[in-house]
């Protein structure tokens, strides 16, 4: 597979490390009431969808950024790269 | 003996004279042959013996295809199995061996399968060695292994070099027949960046194989003109020799290109054979169609080969595998051939059309409406007999029967990204499908185009379709003139007269009986049809057999072949070479080897090295009288408490965090707090995973206000760092913190032992003050050492002793190890290794990675009170699961033994004294070592309720050696546990 990186531009996925979801990112409160339930469903219940995927990678041979990037699981179709620093500022500011 | 099948013509070069062997026979040929051409030229037909039944075979293709002629090509450690003659280019020296037959090609012994052939039908294995199960190992699979397999291993390792290659192109065309070539003219003269890659070691395709003409002159001259003007584009590669084995994501290409097969032994410095990776941003399939066989009654008789190649060999090498030739044909192609041999002078002795209508393309007899019921010669074919369409038989002798079933498209590669096939009932065949691998399209025979016109104008076309896709400007080709007769074909499979076998599958034996039988069994979908039958399973991967097969399941099911369907074509097109694969990363080249910066310096102390991941490490430093390991250890880690000893830590991970927020992440990444770290001070921090398992531990020194730096354990390195990043990145967006790896940027020496301090006092620039008042245990700071270089050291103790890690910029690594041994000279210092330094641990009670394996929390390390709920930190929340804190639960505990010849077992499980030794066991020894300060066998491990058994006597069962100890649970702590020595 080729990522486009959003700084790099096009780069094989040879270079990348794959974490999984996204979803990662979306880490729970840790003083809120139910901090244990929330944090065993971030950590164990996760979506393996036939489709659309919103995933993390490491371009651990490259620039070391982590990346979100949105891949048909089915025809691996990338469909948008952003960096994940963004996503987590982006998710910061709507919170 | 002479080349007695030679015809005049051809592409060979016949002033150049090749000697090869085959089977130890001596002959010649001439450059340009193939081993199967120059073979066919000295009257060999018979090359190979079947893989199930031994059956005698001879060469039926002129192409990657082929599965019969199968060979072991040259001897001694080159020697490779399953080589295809049909693509193995002559040398002069050439040796190869014929496969699969004792004890020789003519006589075979295990021919005697095929005498048992009705007991060896479909699904034979399956059935035969199902029982009794005992028979499995020990019996059954010893003799079918013997049996099976092609070819033999010359169990030698391969001398040669396999190189990778990746290359960027607009454009990738696979095939370089005429579609190729007009296609790649087309891109090039229009600027494209082209690669155009061919199997063959000769670009033109079929146009080498044709008597036809291109724009008035001979084909195979068009396709020599244009790959001249091909070679001077500069924007074109020609790529000969070269297959493409697969089709991937994005428009990746896996391609193998032969360097050297074609010479004896490759020159020096060249790769015998090259993978290469092509990122093509359009890609474009020319890659031509596999003739198919018409089944009969033995028609794997040798002599017997496909029409098309019949005409290949005859036109492109001059060859002819017999002086009498039949064809055998249900479409004009079979005539070409006939018309082809005769104009060489070969006597056809007749073409047998299927199809009633059929006349004659020259001057030979034709049976219109007939078919070949039987061939005759058990070594080499002798006659056919034909059912006329009178209702007579005929027999005629000939040596070599030439047969056309129709041609297939070569798909396979628009299959490799799941792409499906269509039906094409003008060509009875399957054409490409609507979805093919991204930026890919087809043109030529590969496409359903037959016809020499037809495949250039697609070419022309479809390299345009490409280039416009691309938004490159393009001005059209004009197409060439050439050959543009209908392709017309009435589809017969097999003949349905006679008893005997009818070969689908030559290289896995498979019979249209065999597939009726996987029918009448319910094996009807293909895919079960072809584990059931091993249809198109060979290394063939049924190129000239699988539409056959399909077409007999089919008729017996009553549905369509398009709705019978086909199997999934998977990469690699054609067999490839495991070392390819593996490239350079062969041997030593596997992985590389890093070394520390004191790595030539213990070298010269005659130390002896241990891997630790890619890492080498000093293990131990034998001196001469010392004849066993233990002694060596023991001596090294005496030493360090009693005097000073020194061992490189270079390989612990290091990662520099530097940043306004570097304080506020540590507490976020470490389980226990670091905000309050002063500057100048070192802790140890305990990083968890999210679910609270253990991760990795280490210290961390803070050298500055906004500049800490870490370490983690040596195999942690990489994934703790870019764990730090998640949580950087992902996690902690806001934090004005930034993180990169100095693991190989600082060479680093722990110093240990009550005389540390006094060695150090000799190398550290005196402006610092080492005192234990001014640089106290945890102490950390920048100094400079040996007048002027900068270095950082630390007063953290692995050890347990007074000790202190020193660290400098790696270049200075070895010249430092050297002064530290100098300035430790009085105090006779002691260079030590990894196994003092786990003894010296153990001793200390000191986790690694035997007790941080990925199933241990902070508590069963007994560090449960570090995980602070004061703050937040990766690990925190989930560590506080009831599950994990159990008190009941594994606790990290030492054990040591009753007496001093005892030696307890790394592994061994621990059982209560009073328990049966079976069943779950209450814990297990995780590090043991020998100390010899205290004269014992002591281990760490993890036991329930470890806590409360401080005293108790445990059995340690080692069952596999049949060992059951007994051994003392103490503290993990042997040595020292005020820690009153590292603070002194």
């Amino acid at each position: 597979m080729i990522i486009p990186h959003p700084l790099l531009g096009p780069r094989d996925a040879q270079e990348f490390t794959y974490l999984g979801d996204a979803g990662l990112i979306n880490r729970p409160y840790w003083l809120s009431e139910d901090a244990a339930r929330a944090f065993h469903d971030y950590l164990y219940l996760r979506d393996n969808p036939a489709g659309q995927h919103r995933e993390l990678w490491f371009h651990e041979q490259g620039d070391r950024s982590w990346l979100v990037v949105t891949r048909d699981t089915t025809s691996h179709e990338i469909l948008s790269v952003e960096l994940a620093r963004d996503v987590a500022l982006a998710r910061r500011s709507v919170a | 003996m002479n080349q007695t099948h030679r015809l005049s013509g051809g592409q060979i070069d016949r002033d150049r004279v090749l000697n090869f062997t085959f089977d130890g026979q001596a002959y010649k040929g001439h450059a340009g042959d193939t081993l199967a051409s120059a073979l066919l030229a000295n009257g060999v037909r018979l090359m190979g013996r079947s893989f199930k039944y031994h059956r005698p075979r001879g060469v039926i293709s002129s192409g990657s295809e082929e599965p019969n002629a199968l060979v072991e090509l040259r001897t001694g450690a080159r020697q490779e199995p399953n080589t295809r003659a049909t693509v193995a280019e002559l040398y002069d020296g050439l040796t190869a061996q014929s496969q699969n037959r004792w004890p020789s090609l003519a006589f075979d012994a295990l021919g005697v399968n095929d005498l048992f052939s009705n007991f060896l039908t479909a699904g034979f294995y399956y059935k035969t060695f199902m029982w009794p199960r005992a028979f499995w190992e020990k019996f059954y699979e010893p003799i079918i292994r013997r049996a099976a397999g092609l070819g033999s291993l010359s169990m030698e390792a391969d001398p040669d070099a396999y190189d990778k290659g990746f290359q960027h192109c607009d454009l990738l065309i696979i095939g370089a027949g005429p579609a190729g070539l007009a296609a790649a003219l087309t891109a090039g003269r229009n600027g494209a960046r082209v690669v155009l890659a061919d199997e063959d070691f000769t670009f033109g395709g079929r146009l080498n194989a044709e008597v036809e003409e291109i724009d008035g002159k001979p084909a195979r001259l068009w396709a020599a003109d244009t790959v001249a003007e091909l070679k001077a584009l500069p924007n074109v590669r020609l790529m000969r020799r070269t297959t493409v084995l697969g089709a991937f994501d994005h428009g990746i290409y896996a391609a193998l290109e032969r360097n050297a097969d074609h010479l004896a032994v490759p020159e020096a410095d060249m790769p015998r054979q090259t993978l290469w990776r092509i990122y093509a941003r359009q890609s474009l399939l020319c890659a031509g169609a596999t003739e198919r066989m018409i089944a009969f009654q033995n028609n794997d008789r040798p002599g017997v080969m496909m029409a098309g190649a019949m005409r290949a060999y005859a036109n492109r090498w001059a060859v002819t595998a017999g002086r009498q030739v039949a064809v055998f044909t249900n479409t004009d192609s079979g005539h070409r051939t006939a018309r082809d041999l005769a104009a060489l002078g070969v006597e056809v002795v007749g073409v047998i059309d299927s199809r009633p209508s059929a006349t004659a393309l020259g001057d030979y007899p034709i049976f219109a409406g007939a078919q070949v019921i039987d061939a005759k010669g058990k070594l080499g074919l002798t006659g056919v007999t034909l059912r006329r369409s009178d209702g007579r038989t005929q027999t005629l002798a000939c040596q070599a029967l030439g047969v056309s079933g129709g041609w297939n498209p070569n798909v396979s590669l628009t299959c490799h990204q799941r792409g499906r096939l269509v039906w094409n009932d003008q060509i009875a065949s399957f054409v490409p499908g609507g979805t093919l691998p991204q930026g890919m399209r087809s043109a030529g025979a590969a496409a359903g185009h037959f016809s020499t016109a037809q495949a250039l104008q697609s070419g022309i076309e479809m390299a345009l379709a490409a280039l416009d896709s691309l938004g490159l400007k393009t001005t059209p080709l004009p197409c060439p003139r050439a050959e543009d007769g209908a392709y017309e074909v009435t589809p017969l499979w097999y003949v349905p007269e006679g008893k005997g076998r009818k070969w689908l599958d030559f290289q896995n034996d498979v019979t249209v009986k065999d597939v009726k039988l996987a029918h009448q069994e319910g094996f009807r979908s293909v895919e079960h049809l072809k584990r059931y039958t091993t249809l198109g399973m060979a290394t063939d991967q049924g190129k000239t057999s699988n539409l056959g097969g399909l077409a007999v399941m089919a008729e017996a099911t009553g549905q369509s072949i398009a709705e019978t369907g086909t199997t999934i074509f998977r990469p690699p097109y054609t067999p490839v070479a495991l070392g390819t694969l593996a490239g350079r990363a062969a041997g030593k080249g596997f992985k590389p080897t890093r070394l520390t910066p004191s790595h030539h310096w213990a070298v010269e102390q005659g130390a002896v090295f241990v891997e630790a991941g890619l890492w080498l490490r000093a293990q131990y430093f034998p001196r001469k009288s010392e004849t066993h390991w233990r002694q060596s250890v023991d001596r090294e880690a005496l030493a360090v408490r009693k005097s000073v000893g020194v061992c490189d830590v270079t390989t612990l991970g290091k990662v520099d965090v530097q940043g306004a927020d570097a304080a506020a992440f540590l507490n976020l990444v470490y389980a226990n707090g670091f905000a309050k770290l002063p500057v100048g001070k070192c802790r140890y921090g305990l990083m968890l995973r999210e679910d609270g398992i253990v991760m990795d531990d280490g210290t961390a020194a803070r050298l500055a206000e906004d500049h800490f730096v870490v370490t983690t354990t040596t195999a942690n390195a990489g994934p703790v760092y870019r764990h730090m990043e998640f949580v950087r990145q992902c996690l902690a967006p806001e934090m004005d913190v930034q993180l990169i790896s100095t693991t190989e940027a600082w060479a680093q020496f722990a110093v240990a032992g009550p005389n540390a301090r006094a060695v150090l006092t000799r190398i550290v620039d005196p402006e610092h003050d080492l005192s234990n008042a001014a640089f106290p245990f945890m102490a950390c700071g920048e100094i400079t050492v040996c007048g002027g270089l900068r270095a950082r050291l630390f007063r953290i103790s692995f050890s347990g002793e007074l000790a202190y890690e020193i660290a400098v910029p790696s270049r200075y690594g070895e010249a430092l190890i050297r002064e530290i041994m100098a300035a430790g000279e009085a105090f006779d210092i002691t260079p030590y290794g990894t196994e003092a330094l786990g003894v010296l641990r153990v001793e200390k009670g000191h986790a690694t990675a035997n007790e941080l394996n990925g199933q241990t929390s902070a508590d069963h390390l007994g560090m449960g009170r570090m995980v602070s709920d004061k703050k937040e930190a990766i690990g925190a929340v989930l560590s506080r699961r009831e599950g994990l804190n159990d008190p009941a639960g594994l606790r990290l505990m030492g054990f040591e033994a009753l007496d001093g010849s005892t030696t307890l077992p790394a592994g061994g499980h621990l059982f209560a004294t009073s328990a049966p030794q079976q069943g779950v066991s209450e814990g297990w020894l995780t590090s043991v070592a020998y100390s010899p300060h205290l004269g014992k066998s002591i281990a760490l491990g993890f036991l329930e309720r470890g806590q409360a058994r401080l005293g108790e006597v445990v059995t340690i069962a080692n069952p596999l050696q049949g060992q059951s100890l007994t051994a003392r649970v103490v503290s993990p702590h042997f040595i020292d546990p005020e820690g009153e020595r590292l603070r002194g």
